[in-house]
């Protein structure tokens, strides 16, 4: 267990780990794909996802690299490179997939970025201000002028130990690896999302950064959102407590288990992925 | 306190038998000099300063459309006009300085004598913490207006100088800006060019410097039908610094012109050279960013970036790096960007709620930020975001 951190003045809870959760299987459905496929430009990537996703849970996707996993969540955020073609997404029920990238967002879709972007001359405080106000526009909140964001921001500082220095410079521009992952947990703090999407986000965190990352994750984890984390390494899941573990492969969920399941790849590997494949390509397809 | 003036300007100038130079000479190949053949030859009478904003606090202004700058203002400690001997044995040193490098003499040079400019001629002896800000302003009339200025900055003394000139109509403004940083000086220099769609702007900027100083320059221009930017810099005896700004926007015809020439007389000297576009509409930019690395310029170390941000499928960009190293211990670098707007950066705003269009203006405006940063905070006044953006309410 780790140890608890002191916020000065938070709402926030202010453990590091998750409070240990309860899967209520009535729980609002909050995404739910079916039959997902989907490619960049001509390649197949998606070959038919399925997942359902409720309120309070925190599910993590893991697979070898090349097996869909970014895509898959590039492609829920409405990436334009990636073109749908079948498949399904509800959010709360409604179709996700004809929404622009940033109505996904104000509805309350995150994605962390595995390499966040840098974006010299655009101010940090003033991008978090803009995103952070037009997702209160969504929720019938009044916008926040720069004075009483400034309160809000410094307040969400907190959930990454970020220093304040970061939000003078421009969006990730000369961040290190870790200060870049700490700012997209402050943004996803700031716009407090249903369903968060964290691609990698502990690629390139050394341990320490990594507890911080992990623990503001945990910090915002709550019975009425959800998480995805997608990931290689049992190490992040060390920290965050996912309640299910799905295995991607060839652009398909494979196997779907719960936190054993990563502890069982952690141990063994992917090796067995092969023979899954290789079973599947042979059995025949039912054509409806 | 009187300006100084070298030669008083004539009331006929000479340029009726200036030829406008020529597209067969390698420095005006890319560059239509039609708008500069548009405007009247004959000196532009202007009025004093009028609506401009007032100065931020810390800014001593002074009126470059009146006929004595200097009358009824008091200039900061450590500025004195510069006259007499004293005068003629600097003016004109750093433009021939400059210009001994170069493969041809400039035409914006010639141009700006044959109208015999009066010319403003400043010595700063110490650390001057007010800004110094120089403005003029064209406006509405037709015809030419000639400016000069000699600025020599004492060993280890420091000046913030801002020029704002500005058009509103079918004019021209020709100025003509010769600098020498003494040993340990510093000179923070902004230039900001504010124009009308039938006015021309040609700007020949030299500096040379003296071991141990400094410089850091950045120009802004945007509006005018022609900008022609010539800045020169010569490290005399290396060991200096350089940084150099600049950022230019084009719409409808309108042409963007930098020439820049960077020359290095000894070892060990810095330079960083950003120089950025906006290119819409069927605008033109061309830039040509010449270094001159020689044998005794050992250790320097030298960067040069242009960056061009297409918004029209019409604009034409010709951007052309021109290293000359000899010295073989020296760090150079140069690279050039034409790009669209980054669909990596638009869609990671987007995934923020930022809608496309917001998120474009965010990006058009850091794009542009990062070289406005770099002027004289008295350019605040200016709004020089909003008006090089021709955003609404920038009053351009």
């Amino acid at each position: 267990m780790l140890p608890c951190l002191r916020l000065h003045s938070s709402p926030l809870p202010v453990s590091l780990s998750r409070p240990a959760a309860v899967i209520r299987p009535d729980a609002p459905v909050l995404l739910e794909i079916r039959g997902l496929q989907a490619r960049v430009e001509d390649q197949p990537i998606l070959k038919g996802v399925d997942l359902t996703i409720r309120a309070g849970e925190i599910h993590a996707v893991m697979g070898r690299n090349g097996s869909g996993k970014s895509t898959l969540s590039k492609v829920l955020a409405g990436h334009p490179a990636y073109t749908v073609t079948a498949g399904t997404v509800l959010y709360r029920g409604e179709d996700l997939l004809g929404l622009d990238p940033e109505q996904r967002a104000r509805i309350g879709l995150f994605l962390g970025f595995q390499y966040p972007v840098e974006i010299p001359g655009v101010s940090n405080l003033e991008f978090l201000r803009v995103a952070t106000n037009a997702r209160r526009q969504q929720l019938g909140k009044e916008e926040l002028e720069p004075f009483d964001f400034e309160d809000l921001v410094r307040e969400r500082l907190e959930v990454v130990k970020m220093d304040p220095a970061f939000l003078d410079r421009s969006v990730n521009e000369g961040f290190s690896g870790g200060e870049k992952k700490r700012n997209e947990i402050l943004q996803m703090a700031l716009l407090e999302p249903l369903v968060a999407i964290l691609d990698e986000t502990d690629s390139g965190l050394d341990i320490d950064a990594l507890r911080i990352v992990a623990g503001g994750v945990n910090q915002l984890a709550t019975p009425e959102n959800a998480t995805l984390l997608i990931t290689h390494y049992q190490r992040l899941l060390d920290v965050i407590t996912p309640d299910f573990v799905h295995v991607m492969a060839a652009g398909r969920i494979l196997r779907t288990g719960g936190k054993e399941l990563a502890l069982e790849l952690e141990e063994n590997g992917y090796d067995w992925v092969d023979q899954e494949l290789a079973e599947l390509e042979r059995t025949p397809v039912e054509v409806a | 306190m009187v300006t100084t003036s070298l030669s008083a300007p004539s009331a006929q100038p000479s340029v009726h038998g200036l030829e406008l130079p020529s597209r067969r000479l390698e420095d005006w190949r890319f560059t239509d000099p039609a708008p500069i053949g548009a405007i009247a030859r004959q000196l532009l009478a202007v009025p004093p300063l009028s609506s401009v904003p007032a100065p931020l606090a810390g800014t001593v202004r002074l009126d470059w459309n009146a006929p004595d700058p200097l009358a009824g203002v008091c200039l900061p400690a450590g500025i004195t006009p510069l006259a007499g001997p004293d005068l003629e044995a600097r003016l004109g040193g750093a433009l021939a300085a400059c210009a001994a490098g170069s493969p041809s003499p400039s035409w914006l040079v010639q141009f700006d004598q044959a109208l015999a400019p009066r010319t403003l001629a400043l010595c700063v002896s110490a650390s001057v913490e007010t800004t110094l800000e120089l403005v003029s302003d064209a406006a509405e009339g037709e015809g030419l207006l000639p400016l000069r200025l000699l600025l020599w900055v004492e060993p280890g003394a420091r000046l913030e100088l801002l020029e704002v000139h500005r058009s509103r109509g079918r004019n021209l403004t020709s100025v003509v800006v010769e600098a020498h940083l003494c040993e340990g000086a510093e000179l923070r220099h902004g230039v900001l060019g504010q124009g009308h769609p039938e006015a021309c702007l040609l700007a020949h900027l030299a500096v040379t410097q003296a071991p141990g100083s400094s410089l850091t320059q950045a120009i802004a221009a945007s509006g005018w039908a022609l900008a022609r930017i010539e800045p020169r810099v010569l490290q005399q005896a290396g060991a200096a610094t350089t940084c150099l700004r600049g950022l230019q926007r084009v719409e409808g015809r309108q042409i963007a012109d930098t020439h820049a020439e960077v020359a290095f007389g000894g070892p060990e000297g810095r330079l960083d050279q950003l120089h950025k576009v906006v290119a819409d509409g069927e605008g033109r930019s061309v830039f040509n960013g010449a270094v001159r690395v020689p044998r005794q310029a050992q250790r320097t170390e030298a960067a040069q970036l242009s960056r061009t941000l297409l918004l029209s499928d019409r604009a034409r960009i010709d951007t052309k790096p021109e290293l000359e190293i000899v010295a073989d211990d020296v760090k150079c670098a140069h690279g050039a960007t034409v790009s669209r707007l980054q669909q990596n950066e638009l869609f990671y705003l987007q995934s923020r709620g930022i809608g496309a269009a917001q998120a474009s203006r965010l990006l058009l405006r850091g794009f542009c930020e990062e070289v406005l940063a770099a002027l004289p905070a008295a350019a605040s006044v200016w709004q020089p975001l909003p008006t090089l953006l021709a955003e609404e309410g920038s009053g351009s």
